[in-house]
């Protein structure tokens, strides 16, 4: 198998601890050993966007140093692409990396305040996951398929991270395909949904305004079930908090919204892939179990 | 009804601080209003993403009072689509950061339900955080 | 005979030059140079972290940190003090909490405010990875900030550098109390020494111990057995 360093992020360690396990498996089922990068700290989930805050990026790139002591020290084999799953992680990560390619004064200058780590020599690439099995393409991921999802409907949920913007995104902010790939090669149907890449609110979530995080799931999730969908898949732990968690006051503003599982789309893979231990389904808070053993893809 | 604005010298001072924040060119913006349609918090705003950088653009720091700054939620949808390039997240950031750098906090940690600080997942709070603390 | 002419060195405190002799802990040199300490000095053996020193060297912009019963005077050291770093903590029980992953955060909102600038590091006196167990308190795994804050003496040097405003040793604290309490594997052995003193097994030898006159007990404790190490056998850690 070949190594890859990994970045999980907070929340796959602490309140979405299912997205990692079943994305170590997912890696695994298509010959990905993902290596957890030593010593990791948080990204700051959301991107510094000011010119001329330098503090910020500092958290991004002090990850960005450890891949290269992973390879210093044969973690990895010579290996610079960080794989990343969470949406937001991946773009904070890209986007601070992407300022200090750019910027050399900006890269002396974090490598002068982080004096006790050795300079970043801005060689790492931050990948999604997604592009990771795009590379490996379609035809042989779904060839690795052993339990193909044949008749679930599912709608990608883009989300905004992941997409935008250009340049960082992984794929055309407006008419994305690559979720529509994976689900097709997961041997599911994928159903598109108009509000594919409408924002979930994101940190709206906290504090008073978590009313609009209602109005969003309440849009987003209704207009899947109108296209057809029985499920939503994301890539992010904010998305996912906001959609599924944040159903129960959905409903409570909206008595006709009817509920919808929102999984991680390493869940779904891990599934596939024949690792239905590793899928973390009691992860979830709508639960898509029954909806999975009614198409009878579930053996437990 | 009519407002007639004259833009002073030391009103542009406020527009040049937002462009060294931002990075941003903002007096290219000619208003064409993509951005607001494109914003999916316009709705909940007291003012569209169009009308913020016009207040910028003439200097006008009530834009700093707006509840709209604070409503953005960095989905980055109005930079993908600004005919002109202009990243309006940055520039909306850059108006955070001018009260925020004062040591002003949009939110109250302590004011944030127990059981809800328990619940939420890292990634919601780190952001909240972020954006809205000092 | 006239006094050997003493090596002295200049320390500047609060400002003000003092000579003292060299080799001196800060503590004593301050001391010295006529300073009494009523607060900010304690075991005076760099355990109970009462006197914590903040300081530069003449001519560097660095800043230092450094325990001042432990750390010797250097010629050209501007030094204060901070005998109270002030850091709230909010009520609780341990008792009544059930821990989850978001326990810490619930305690301690302000660790999601930690942007990694590894100040926390740089400050500790003990050399402890402060900013490596405040990250793991984001992840809720109490295992890990328990075990890399465990010789924090709570000197409050993090505490007061610390530009996300993180009280670090209190959110340690409540770290190692509930994986204590929670968490860590029961010690049979102390579960039964317990239950066979509740038994009563030792009260008739403590009964006896406290007959003893002074010269008697020092006599015994002399000659007492000390569990010896055979060569070869190793500790567990």
């Amino acid at each position: 198998m070949k190594k890859f360093p990994y970045y999980p992020g907070c929340t796959l360690k602490q309140a979405a601890k299912h997205f990692d396990i079943s994305a170590t498996a997912s890696a695994e089922a298509v010959g990905i050993e993902l290596v957890e990068i030593p010593r990791w700290n948080c990204c700051g989930a959301v991107s510094s966007l000011t010119a001329d805050d330098l503090m910020h990026h500092v958290a991004p790139i002090r990850n960005l140093v450890r891949v290269q002591e992973m390879n210093q020290e044969g973690m990895v084999d010579n290996e610079y692409d960080l794989i990343v799953f969470c949406s937001m992680c991946f773009n904070v990560l890209k986007r601070s990396n992407s300022r200090v390619k750019e910027d050399p004064e900006m890269l002396k200058t974090i490598n002068q305040f982080m004096d006790t780590e050795q300079d970043y020599e801005a060689k790492v690439n931050v990948v999604h996951f997604l592009e990771t099995l795009k590379e490996i393409g379609w035809d042989r991921v779904k060839r690795g398929v052993k339990k193909p999802l044949n008749g679930l409907k599912v709608s990608a949920y883009y989300g905004c991270t992941l997409l935008r913007p250009r340049g960082i995104g992984i794929d055309d902010p407006e008419a994305p395909t690559i979720m529509d790939n994976f689900i097709e090669a997961m041997g599911a149907e994928p159903i598109n949904n108009p509000f594919k890449s409408l924002c979930c609110g994101s940190y709206h979530t906290v504090g008073d305004n978590k009313e609009l995080v209602a109005d969003r799931t309440y849009k987003i999730v209704n207009a899947a079930r109108e296209q057809g969908a029985e499920m939503i898949i994301t890539s992010c732990p904010l998305c996912a908090y906001n959609l599924d968690n944040r159903q129960k006051e959905t409903k409570e503003k909206y008595p006709d919204f009817k509920h919808m599982p929102v999984v991680y789309f390493t869940q779904i893979m891990a599934l596939a892939m024949g690792m239905e231990d590793k899928a973390g389904l009691d992860g979830n808070y709508i639960d898509a179990r029954p909806l999975l053993r009614e198409h009878g893809f579930l053996e437990g | 009804m009519t407002t007639i604005v004259r833009v002073k010298k030391k009103n542009r001072e406020f527009l040049l601080k937002t462009e060294e924040m931002s990075g941003e060119y903002i007096t290219v913006c000619e208003q064409c209003g993509i951005c607001t349609t494109s914003c999916p918090m316009v709705d909940d705003m007291d003012i569209s993403p169009a009308n913020i950088i016009r207040l910028v653009q003439i200097g006008d720091e009530s834009v700093l009072e707006s509840t709209a700054i604070w409503l953005c939620a960095s989905c980055y949808t109005c930079t993908v689509r600004c005919p002109r390039g202009i990243d309006l997240s940055a520039i909306t950031e850059a108006l955070r950061q001018q009260t925020l750098r004062k040591s002003i906090d949009y939110i109250d940690i302590s004011s944030l339900d127990r059981k809800e600080l328990e619940e939420l997942p890292a990634i919601a709070l780190v952001s909240a955080l972020r954006k809205y603390t000092s | 005979m006239a006094e050997e002419e003493k090596n002295m060195i200049t320390v500047y405190i609060m400002g003000k030059a003092h000579e003292v002799p060299a080799g001196l802990t800060i503590m004593k040199a301050m001391e010295y140079a006529g300073y009494q300490f009523i607060r900010g000095s304690g075991c005076r053996a760099g355990f109970c972290g009462a006197c914590a020193t903040v300081y530069r060297l003449a001519g560097e912009y660095k800043l230092r940190t450094a325990l001042a019963c432990q750390t010797a005077a250097e010629d050209g050291m501007f030094l204060t003090q901070l005998p109270f770093v002030p850091a709230n903590r909010p009520e609780y029980h341990v008792d009544e909490i059930e821990p989850g992953p978001g326990t810490l955060a619930e305690y301690f909102p302000e660790i999601t405010r930690c942007v990694s600038c590894n100040t926390c590091t740089k400050s500790c006196p003990q050399e402890l990875d402060v900013m490596d167990y405040i990250q793991m308190s984001i992840r809720g795994d109490y295992e890990s900030v328990s075990k890399l804050s465990f010789d924090c003496i709570q000197c409050g040097l993090c505490v007061a550098r610390c530009p996300a405003e993180i009280s670090h040793y209190h959110v340690a604290q409540l770290a190692r109390r509930l994986y204590g309490k929670y968490f860590s594997p029961v010690p049979q052995h102390l579960l039964n020494r317990l239950e066979e003193i509740e038994a009563g097994k030792f009260d008739e030898a403590i009964s006896e111990l406290k007959g003893l006159g002074a010269e008697e007990l020092e006599k015994r404790y002399v000659a007492r057995e000390i569990e010896k190490i055979e060569r070869g056998e190793v500790m567990d850690e």
